[in-house]
């Protein structure tokens, strides 16, 4: 009931949200036309603007990924992560989740189908998927649209984020699945 | 990260590996700033016509009572506001595509704020991030439609786990951004 009421909500958004600024700029004489092309123009030079610091980190990530340097990783903490009671096969996930989305998705798609989407591996990676983000991926795009360079401490309350969002994730499942 | 990439490929005798990967990244990095193009024109549009028929500064004012706290460097019926906050619930929704477009926005709007160097993240653009990436997001919408194809019995039953575990993981952000702004001026005055 909740989540039909949410999923109504989120189809209807964007047309309810169209109409509202169209109807409210035509009650107020606002020139549309102009205004569209204008705030057009600055979104496409914004985008434009992203793609030196994206370009940056993509390389780095793709690199990173492909050279086999994860897997190194990965196995290099398995063995003490597999001591707190975090299965191996989701930490590949929870390493991937900040960095790349698409990647991650990858991994999620994988372990779902290898262990089905009902098992225990299965909706932990669901869980984990949901709850957590892309975080450096977000701090390059929104950082770099404006040019900032030095992030300060953001990196580290959105890192923190999604280390607590991994672990929460795990000591849900582990209650309300196991 | 690339040089433990290229030292790690070259050990496992990988090395083209890399190159390939550098150009693929490369690719796909502007693939995507390609399809934001699209996005961002739309929205940045869309929304430069509300700003004009005073709509965001009606939603800022809505508002004020949690983004004053959150924000308080930020003026009250600033723009970027009403960006912060059309970005926040598109996030929550699950609206991706819409939410991008609107952060981006609060962030130029930041920027104009930013009485620091331009180079450098202000306050309110960390707040802003924090609560970005941590977002609660009340229909995981992506990864239901891959538990549906898997064919999963109930596919929605992760929703109550998720929204747990983002809920902790946003108050961590809040929290810890707090503390980290505290931290930080403390150590520009010294």
């Amino acid at each position: 009931m909740f989540l039909e009421m949410v999923s109504l909500a989120a189809k209807w958004a964007i047309p309810v949200i169209l109409f509202t600024i169209t109807l409210l700029a035509f009650v107020r004489r606002v020139n549309v036309y102009e205004k569209f092309i204008q705030g057009a123009t600055e979104g496409f030079a914004t985008a434009i603007k992203t793609i030196p610091f994206l370009v940056a980190m993509f390389v780095a990530i793709s690199v990173f990924r492909a050279s086999g340097a994860m897997e190194l990783f990965v196995k290099l903490v398995s063995p003490v992560t597999e001591k707190f009671g975090i299965p191996a096969e989701i930490l590949p996930l929870g390493i991937m989740r900040p960095l790349s989305g698409g990647g991650a998705l990858g991994i999620t798609a994988e372990l779902i189908k290898t262990y089905g989407p009902d098992s225990f591996i299965g909706r932990l990676a669901s869980t984990l998927q949901g709850s957590t983000d892309t975080t450096f991926f977000v701090l390059t795009l929104y950082f770099g649209s404006v040019g900032v360079m030095r992030y300060r401490y953001s990196i580290y309350t959105g890192l923190s984020a999604d280390i607590t969002g991994f672990i929460a994730s795990l000591v849900i499942c582990n209650l309300v699945f196991r | 990260m690339i040089l433990i990439g290229i030292i790690v490929a070259a050990i496992n005798g990988n090395i083209d590996a890399v190159t390939t990967a550098a150009l693929t990244g490369a690719q796909t990095a502007v693939d995507f700033a390609l399809g934001l193009i699209a996005i961002m024109a739309f929205w940045l549009g869309i929304m430069k016509v509300a700003e004009e028929a005073g709509m965001i500064r009606l939603l800022s004012r809505l508002m004020k009572p949690l983004t004053a706290f959150l924000f308080p460097s930020v003026p009250r019926d600033h723009p970027a506001m009403g960006a912060i906050i059309m970005n926040i619930s598109a996030n929550v929704l699950g609206l991706g595509n819409a939410a991008t477009p609107m952060g981006l926005i609060a962030m130029k709007e930041l920027q104009k704020l930013n009485r620091s160097d331009p180079k450098t993240a202000s306050d309110a653009m960390c707040t802003f991030l924090a609560l970005n990436t941590s977002c609660i997001t009340i229909i995981p919408a992506t990864i239901i439609g891959i538990r549906i194809k898997a064919g999963s019995v109930n596919p929605t039953e992760i929703v109550g786990t998720t929204i747990f575990a983002t809920a902790w993981a946003m108050l961590v952000a809040v929290v810890l951004d707090r503390v980290m702004r505290r931290v930080y001026s403390f150590r520009r005055w010294r």
